[in-house]
């Protein structure tokens, strides 16, 4: 009855992620809970269409599109484990590469669905698909962004399904696949931060995203946020799990953020110099961001608090006193993810809408229904990689074994 | 109206609301299975209208003609006039003339269907103070003035609209080739096919697209029911617009005048063929003082700005 064993698997699986204790029903449940408001906030403005959001003409991207570009970041960040885990045959990285992966899928998807709710138009998505639809590529940096993402999002499901679903065979899985795969992600990754960076790249109509330091800005501040957060995860999987993850490894991951945060603000100083120094007439949103404009300050108190907790974490992470204690570590941890949130989030999407192409300057505020959505989208995100980790933990730990194929296997009792 | 929407926005999630949500957001978007009423299906897998040949095209202006006649109880004519063979258009705007009337806002509104509430305009007045900063640096632009009677002293006034661009950038960065440059020269949209990413706002540097944020709403009888496949048919909720230098009017025959043009009644708007060297708009740009916004980004406009005194 080998064709059963697909079926039964399954549900092995699927007992896996169904059965668990109080916590993790007290999880699933709080998550739920926000999918559900972010559900009906999205069908509300399904119904009235996107002027339930502050979004108008003046400032036409807003809260979903800071998201969007705050998670590719987070999603690029995969590669800064992969690099010294294979390349380098770095063995205490090696053991929690997978997470990463994982934390890059669940990333992408998430941005998928900051796209999708921001279409005016949704059920037309598939016009910006080959064949089917009439993508313009290789014009439209969207057409490139919709191909590396999704690209991205396929390798960083199949390196760890693959390798897992070998594993829950009891067998090793082969490099020979693996391995060019891999080393495909590592520049692939860089490609997805920097075909974001080059969508507003591009457009010369907005003076603030028309510099080059924008791309290399973007992978800097990337690869703070995204290892950042998985040290987070690292210590909340090692708790909860009781996995094996070495402090090597963590440490290790903390130090390289140092590095990377050291850069972002090198650039941010070149970026900064070059507007005040020429004060020319581009520097109106930098002003606005730092400044204000014309009595407008909406973003001010933000910048500077975000400047802050990047400088504060670099600090942080710097110092090998403070990288290497669990307190320190952490709150650089979260200042840096708070850092970069506001920077690459509504600190890069709304200046380049203020001030407008003609001079308006529209203070934009994400409304309720947009706030709410964008909750949704989170929680669903922390619902997804909840689940992965559910079912891929124990099989990674050997706790779970799917029936094999093959009768010999001695050791499968 | 303000009333009503200030009572929605405070109870946040009404039972109604999310029922009626869920009702039109899986309708608008699921399969309508058994359903008898095939035009939604036809809507959802229109080609773009490129790709259409002219039965295809036929087909789809015989449904959307009878959408509109269910929707707004009028019947519409909806023209596919193709370019004419040998023109590029050029517009040009008298600076020393206009006198911030606005009229031209509004005789645009009404022969291109925008809608009424919430308010789309394809056309901005900007006023500058005399003496002040403009053409490059529009920080001193004023878009909301309300004077009791124009020409004000001390101000001069310029409207900016879509400058049809040789090299548009709206057109470049369009993920699905929704927004296009016809042979004469006018950037158009096709709002069946525009997913509503707004991509294109972003990338214009003149301000001049619009989205209808919400669902386009005008007065039946304030209809214009003479309309063109790829300019002032009625828009749809989630989608892009623009100027179109009244495709509708400039491409009959006999052709006729943008309404911007004709309504001005100080007769600083000119519109002409810029390849016929004997046309109005030929002479203004051999003759007078032309400049085009933002030159410096080579977007190449059809739009010319002069001084004619």
């Amino acid at each position: 009855m080998f064709f059963l064993n697909p079926f039964i698997n399954f549900f092995r699986v699927l007992k896996q992620v169904v059965k668990g204790g109080t916590w993790y029903y007290a999880w699933i449940g709080f998550l739920s809970f926000f999918i559900l408001i972010g559900v009906a906030a999205y069908l509300k403005q399904l119904n009235h269409g996107l002027i339930e959001t502050a979004m108008r003409d003046q400032v036409s991207w807003g809260f979903y599109i800071a998201n969007f570009t705050f998670l590719v970041g987070v999603a690029a960040a995969a590669v800064y484990l992969v690099v010294p885990a294979y390349v380098y045959n770095f063995k205490p990285i090696k053991e929690v590469v997978l997470f990463g992966e994982l934390l890059a899928a669940t990333a992408i998807i998430m941005c998928v669905l900051f796209i999708m709710v921001d279409l005016g138009r949704p059920e037309r998505v598939w016009h910006i698909l080959p064949v089917i639809g009439k993508m313009h590529f290789p014009a439209s940096l969207l057409a490139w962004d919709v191909l590396v993402l999704n690209g991205y999002l396929a390798i960083n499901l199949f390196i760890p399904f693959y390798g897992l679903y070998k594993l829950a065979h009891g067998k090793e899985y082969n490099m020979q696949i693996i391995k060019p795969l891999i080393i495909i992600s590592i520049p692939w990754a860089i490609s997805i931060h920097t075909v974001t960076a080059f969508l507003y790249n591009g457009l010369p109509s907005r003076p603030f995203w028309n510099a080059a330091v924008l791309a290399p800005r973007f992978i800097a501040s990337a690869l703070c946020s995204g290892p950042a957060l998985m040290l987070i995860i690292f210590q909340l999987v090692r708790k909860i799990y009781k996995l094996d993850i070495e402090n090597k490894a963590i440490f290790k991951i903390a130090e390289l953020i140092a590095y990377a945060m050291a850069v972002n603000l090198f650039l941010f100083m070149a970026e900064f110099f070059k507007e005040f120094y020429s004060n020319s007439i581009h520097l109106a949103p930098m002003k606005y961001l730092y400044f204000g404009l014309h009595g407008h300050y909406n973003l001010v108190p933000w910048m500077w608090a975000s400047l802050f907790f990047n400088l504060t974490a670099f600090v942080l992470f710097l110092l090998p006193k403070t990288r290497e204690h669990f307190f320190s570590l952490n709150l650089a941890c979260v200042l840096v993810i708070a850092g970069v949130y506001i920077e690459k989030g509504m600190g890069l999407v709304v200046p380049g809408f203020i001030p407008g192409t003609l001079g308006e300057i529209y203070e934009y505020s994400p409304t309720m229904v947009e706030r709410t959505i964008t909750v949704g989208i989170w929680a669903l995100g922390a619902l997804i990689y909840t689940i992965f980790l559910k079912f891929m933990i124990p099989i990674y730990k050997g706790e779970l074994r799917f029936v094999s194929r093959v009768k010999e296997q001695p050791d499968q009792t | 109206m303000k009333r009503e929407d200030k009572k929605t926005e405070s109870r946040f999630f009404s039972r109604r609301d999310v029922l009626k949500g869920a009702f039109y957001g899986l309708a608008s978007l699921a399969i309508p299975i058994g359903s008898a009423d095939a035009s939604v299906w036809d809507a959802f897998f229109q080609k773009h209208f490129r790709e259409m040949n002219k039965d295809e095209v036929g087909a789809v202006i015989d449904r959307l003609e009878k959408e509109y006649y269910k929707k707004f109880g009028k019947k519409f004519d909806i023209k596919t006039t193709e370019a004419i063979p040998g023109t590029l258009f050029g517009y040009g705007l008298d600076l020393s003339r206009c006198i911030g009337c606005r009229r031209c806002v509004y005789a645009c509104v009404r022969e291109n269907n925008q809608s009424r509430d919430p308010q789309i305009h394809w056309i901005t007045v900007l006023r500058f103070k005399q003496g002040k900063k403009w053409v490059n640096d529009l920080e001193e632009a004023e878009k909301y003035y309300y004077p009791g009677e124009v020409p004000e002293e001390g101000y001069f006034y310029m409207p900016v609209q879509c400058q049809q661009c040789e090299n548009p950038p709206c057109v470049k960065v369009c993920p699905t080739q929704a927004t296009w440059k016809e042979p004469d020269g006018i950037v158009v949209v096709d709002y069946n096919w525009c997913i509503g990413c707004r991509y294109c706002m972003a990338a214009c540097p003149y301000g001049a697209r619009r989205f209808n944020w919400g669902e386009p709403r005008i007065a039946r009888e304030e209809l214009n029911t003479n309309v063109h496949y790829l300019g002032n048919r009625p828009r749809y909720k989630g989608v892009v617009e623009k100027c179109t230098f009244c495709i509708q009017r400039t491409r009959g025959n006999p052709g006729r005048y943008p309404a911007c043009v004709e309504i001005c009644p100080v007769g600083a708007r000119k519109f002409g063929n810029l390849l016929d060297p004997k046309s109005e708009i030929r002479y203004i740009i051999e003759n007078k003082r032309v400049f085009r916004l933002k030159e410096d980004l080579n977007t190449q406009p059809k739009f010319f700005y002069f001084f004619a005194t």
